[in-house]
């Protein structure tokens, strides 16, 4: 275990680094002016990043999964598959935001930069093998959350969701923290094979204590129930590419750590946590669709749409099966898919004078006026539903399956009934856009950008999505075949 | 490797509703009326070639282009059937809609289109989660006609039909996991033969009915119905009568039925108590309709509670005759939405108070709505006659009461059906406006015509239907017959009397000597 192959192992946190690093100095030397060059280089770096986690990925299904730094951070199919979404994610963010700040004058070079650390502390998270690691890839993503939330300084929402977002966040860092003292007083090891080790010979109240606290640290991150208020506010207040951003990357990534953390330290201990998920899992379905049906706010409708989300996503691991840990990973494909070109199409709702629109007032009508955005927007919000043939379906179906093998029948059973709540929201939608008559005007053109990125959201969200059904399953197989040897 | 007729029948309508979405009012009615009519010779192909007799499953085809399920499509002689049937009503709903749907026409024609690619997709699949996409796609098309093009309370309607049914279908969904789990395998044909433990069986059965229970629709979750029915426009009511509400009895034919004998069994009381009171209610509550939409699709309800009970009867007459019916109610009642959407378009109301005389002013329509009434009510000659008979017949076996009570139904059904027709048809012409309106025109004989001839067929020569069924709901009758139950009429052979009735020992010796 030399610090070569450490350093290859970790390549592209190390690379996104660095270039967040000369980026940095770039936009002190170079001001406003070139946040656009910035941007550009970040999305490259990313790009590239995301090829070298694919290469990775390749190389783990082949041999083995790489350790680096003696076994705090490993290079396998797990993290990688999980990577790349967040960098995918990352990339198509930062491709509509641009035109967002510019028409407020607020687009500065820190922006892209920040997104850059973001996504290093996200790889780390996803890749952590160690306690230590986990929670520096953790604060490193958090932290940077809580700038890019109140990036537009001088809007007091904004400005308000970054104090919450920091507030509540720093609270669910304190109670990880806390079990992770408890887990460690409990088993003398913050390595994962090594708590796991240490659980597999006793496993005391005291570390079961830990254990509780860890997970509710995390379903704070996540944004499940019972910890998901902070969701709607800090979704409402953050700048709308910030709050696509938050709904997709930093999602997967506390949703990848909590996978491992449940399937590596944890394995042995499902009895005790799968209760845990399994409650998480019902009420945020129950809580993100009774909640999204009074909202007049289309960003706070996501907010809670994404709570929803996260309990379907937690069902498939409370299986706690290769083929759960392989439905949540599908999921969250097909998830960030749809959230993304959601979003993106929210962005390029504007009036005529450029005023970003996102009430249900101001859809009204859509259909009439923005013929093609309107039929995306249907075609996201059925399959946010989860109506067939378009490929949300497939990920409820995933997890479902995953959940009725692993004989939670009747978890399965509550959970798909009520996802018929949140049918009724998504449906109301495509109601307003569809039904009734518009109200006000709106703008006709978006960039092409905008349209590049929702076109590849609906063409993945569509029924041609099923094409990928085989390869998708193959990866997240590979996947979730990380923990094999923990299973 | 065979022609894969099936998969073009599907792509034909697909295309064709990509394409419309990005046409004129114009053009895209002709496309949509095209695409349909090619549908409808591609389906009279697939009748001809139809080999009666032989293999189970025909036009198989199979690509296994999908994780966890396959692309899987063919059909048996039932699936055949009501493909015809949809294929065929199809054209006629284009032409309810040419002149009657102004706005945003490609988008409608292209959620026609849609319908049939998904109609035709349910009936042909044979894979089980196929099948579910296709079932459950359905919903989405259905809740834009409603929604956009349909009548004052749309809204209320596309919501609760969208709801109700989803809400239906999704247990089933964990129900058909739990089988492909227990089962290891997707596919259809495999699983009709597979025997679930009968515990099993029972909850399976529960998933399975709430689904089909509220596509059929039974009652009491019938409500979506008529409140779907009366605010869509004429052309989805058709759809939705025609051959929507074939879905749940497709289903319990398909699932129910054989994948479930025990629990069928176990179940039949409940399935013959709520057609019972289906049969009765709905009557009851039609005859009291103003409406006439309202009134054809309580009539729809209590029709196929006549499906449902024929269906649970475990024989073949029963099975057949409940066949029939589906597709005799799907002709009628798509014709009876027709005949209403007709006057619809002239007068634009649906009160029956506001017609009267019709016979007078519009003889030839009166002549249509007077033929298909009586085939509603089940008059010999007409579809609806052969398929009720059968299914009584075939219930009659199992039980006297449900036949007493179903046959009740069909005398109701004359009277809110006569009812209706005298006071829309015959009678003085109370409102000067509707004595103004003129008899069909060109359009409008071309919708009626083919469905009444169809009507006729049906009821003079029903061999050409049941024929392609027959064999398959012969192996159904095998399937079902290790928990098929008892009659209720304890027959008993009696023994033979000594000598004739008429028999008078005295007499008959007096008269031998005359």
């Amino acid at each position: 275990m030399n610090l070569a192959s450490s350093l290859y192992f970790t390549g592209a946190e190390v690379g996104l680094s660095i270039v967040g690093l000369v980026l940095l100095l770039v936009s002190a030397w170079g001001g406003p002016r070139s946040a656009r060059l910035v941007t550009i280089l970040a999305v490259s770096a990313l790009v590239g990043a995301t090829l070298f986690s694919g290469h990775l990925f390749d190389l783990a299904v082949r041999e083995t999964a790489g350790r680096a730094f003696g076994d705090l951070y490993r290079a396998d199919t797990f993290g990688s598959f999980a990577k790349i979404l967040i960098y995918l994610a990352t990339i198509a963010v930062l491709m509509v935001t641009p035109r967002f700040f510019d028409q407020r004058g607020a687009y500065r070079p820190e922006y892209p930069v920040l997104m850059l650390f973001n996504a290093v502390g996200m790889g780390m998270m996803v890749s952590a093998t160690d306690l230590m690691t986990l929670y520096i890839g953790l604060e490193m993503s958090s932290l940077a959350s809580y700038v890019l939330a109140s990036f537009l300084r001088n809007d007091t929402r904004s400005a308000e969701a970054g104090l919450k977002y920091f507030v509540l966040g720093a609270l669910a860092s304190g109670i990880i923290l806390y079990g992770v003292s408890l887990v460690y007083g409990f088993t003398g090891s913050t390595n994962y094979e090594g708590i796991r080790a240490a659980f597999a010979i006793e496993f005391s109240t005291g570390a079961l204590f830990g254990v509780v606290f860890v997970l509710a640290g995390l379903a704070f991150k996540v944004s499940a129930v019972p910890f998901h208020m902070w969701t709607p506010d800090v979704y409402e207040g953050a700048p709308t590419p910030v709050t696509a951003f938050f709904a997709t990357a930093p999602k997967v990534a506390a949703m990848a750590m909590l996978v491992r953390m449940a399937m590596e330290p944890f394995a042995g201990e499902v009895d005790a946590w799968r209760q845990i998920v399994i409650f998480a899992a019902l009420a945020s379905i129950v809580v993100g669709a009774l909640g999204a049906i009074g909202q007049q706010n289309l960003k706070r409708l996501l907010a809670y749409s994404s709570i929803n989300n996260v309990g379907f996503i937690l069902i498939g691991l409370a299986a706690a099966t290769p083929a759960g840990v392989a439905g949540v990973m599908t999921y969250l494909a097909i998830y960030v898919a749809m959230t993304v070109g959601s979003f993106t199409a929210l962005l390029m709702l504007r009036d005529p004078m450029g005023q970003n629109l996102e009430t249900f007032d101001d859809i009204a009508g859509l259909s009439t006026n923005r013929p093609a955005l309107a039929w995306c927007l249907l075609a996201l919000m059925f399959s946010l539903a989860g109506i067939p043939p378009l490929f949300g379906f497939w990920g409820k179906f995933v997890v479902f399956q995953a959940a009725v093998q692993a004989d939670l029948v009747a978890l399965a059973a509550i959970g798909i009934a009520a996802s018929v709540i949140g049918a009724f929201y998504y449906i109301k939608f495509v109601k307003v856009m569809f039904f009734d008559d518009a109200t006000r005007e709106v703008e006709t053109e978006s960039p092409i950008g905008h349209w590049i990125v929702l076109g590849l959201s609906v063409a993945i969200i569509s029924p041609l999505g099923y094409f990928l059904t085989i390869p998708l399953g193959e990866w997240s197989a590979a996947a979730a075949a990380s923990f094999a040897a923990a299973m | 490797m065979e022609f894969p007729i099936l998969s073009l029948m599907l792509a034909v309508p697909l295309v064709a509703a990509i394409a419309c979405l990005f046409l004129g009012a114009h053009s895209a009615r002709m496309v949509a009326l095209f695409a349909t009519l090619f549908d409808l010779a591609l389906g009279v192909l697939l009748w001809l070639n139809f080999d009666i007799g032989g293999a189970q499953w025909q036009f198989v085809e199979r690509a296994e282009i999908f994780a966890g399920f396959s692309y899987a499509l063919g059909i048996d002689g039932i699936a055949l059937m009501l493909i015809m049937l949809s294929v065929f009503l199809m054209p006629i709903c284009i032409l309810a809609s040419w002149d009657a749907i102004t706005k945003r026409v490609g988008e409608y024609m292209a959620a026609f289109l849609l319908m049939e690619v998904l109609m035709i997709g349910v009936f042909a699949a044979q894979d089980m989660f196929l099948f579910y996409i296709f079932f459950e796609a359905g919903l989405i098309p259905m809740y834009l006609i409603i929604g956009v093009w349909g009548g004052d309370n749309r809204i209320y309607a596309s919501y609760k039909f969208f709801l109700y049914t989803l809400l239906g279908s999704v247990l089933m969904l964990i129900a058909m996991m739990w089988m492909v789990n227990e089962a290891g395998t997707t596919d259809i044909p495999t699983l009709l033969n597979y025997d679930f433990s009968p515990q099993a069986q029972t909850w399976l059965w529960l998933a399975f009915f709430a689904s089909f229970a509220v596509k059929m629709p039974m009652w009491p979750v019938h409500t979506w119905l008529p409140d779907a029915h009366v605010q869509a426009p004429t052309a989805g009511s058709v759809i939705l009568a025609g051959v929507l509400l074939k879905l749940g009895g497709y289903g319990f034919i398909r699932f129910s039925l054989p994948m479930f004998p025990e629990a069928s069994a176990q179940f039949a009381w409940l399935v013959f108590a709520l057609s019972m009171v289906a049969v009765i209610y709905t009557s009851l509550v039609a005859l009291v309709q103003h409406d006439m939409k309202k009134l054809i699709a309580y009539s729809s309800v209590a029709h196929m509670a006549i499906v449902t009970a024929g269906l649970f009867a475990f024989n073949v007459q029963g099975i057949e005759g409940a066949m029939m019916v589906m597709l005799g109610h799907g002709l009628v009642s798509g014709a009876l939405f027709l005949c209403v959407g007709v006057i619809y378009d002239r007068l634009h109301t649906r009160e029956i108070d506001r017609y009267g005389g019709l016979s007078i002013n519009m003889p030839k329509y009166a002549l249509f709505f007077l033929l298909f009434t009586m085939a509603s009510i089940g008059l010999p000659g007409t579809s609806n006659f052969v398929g009720e008979f059968l299914a009584l017949a075939g219930l009659y076996k199992v039980s006297t009461l449900v036949t007493l009570v179903c046959t009740t139904g069909i005398i109701l059904g004359a009277a809110y059906m006569l009812y209706l027709y005298r006071r829309v048809a015959f009678g003085e012409q109370r409102n000067a406006d509707a004595a103004r309106m003129p008899d069909l025109n060109a359009r409008e004989w071309l919708m009626l015509a083919p469905i009444a001839a169809a009507t006729l067929w049906m009821g003079v020569y029903p061999e050409s239907f049941l024929a392609p069924m027959r064999q398959d709901i012969a192996a159904l009758e095998v399937r079902m017959a290790r928990a098929a139950p008892e009659g209720d009429s304890q027959l008993r052979v009696g023994e033979p009397m000594e000598r004739n009735a008429n028999f008078v020992a005295a007499a008959h010796d007096a008269e031998g000597a005359h």
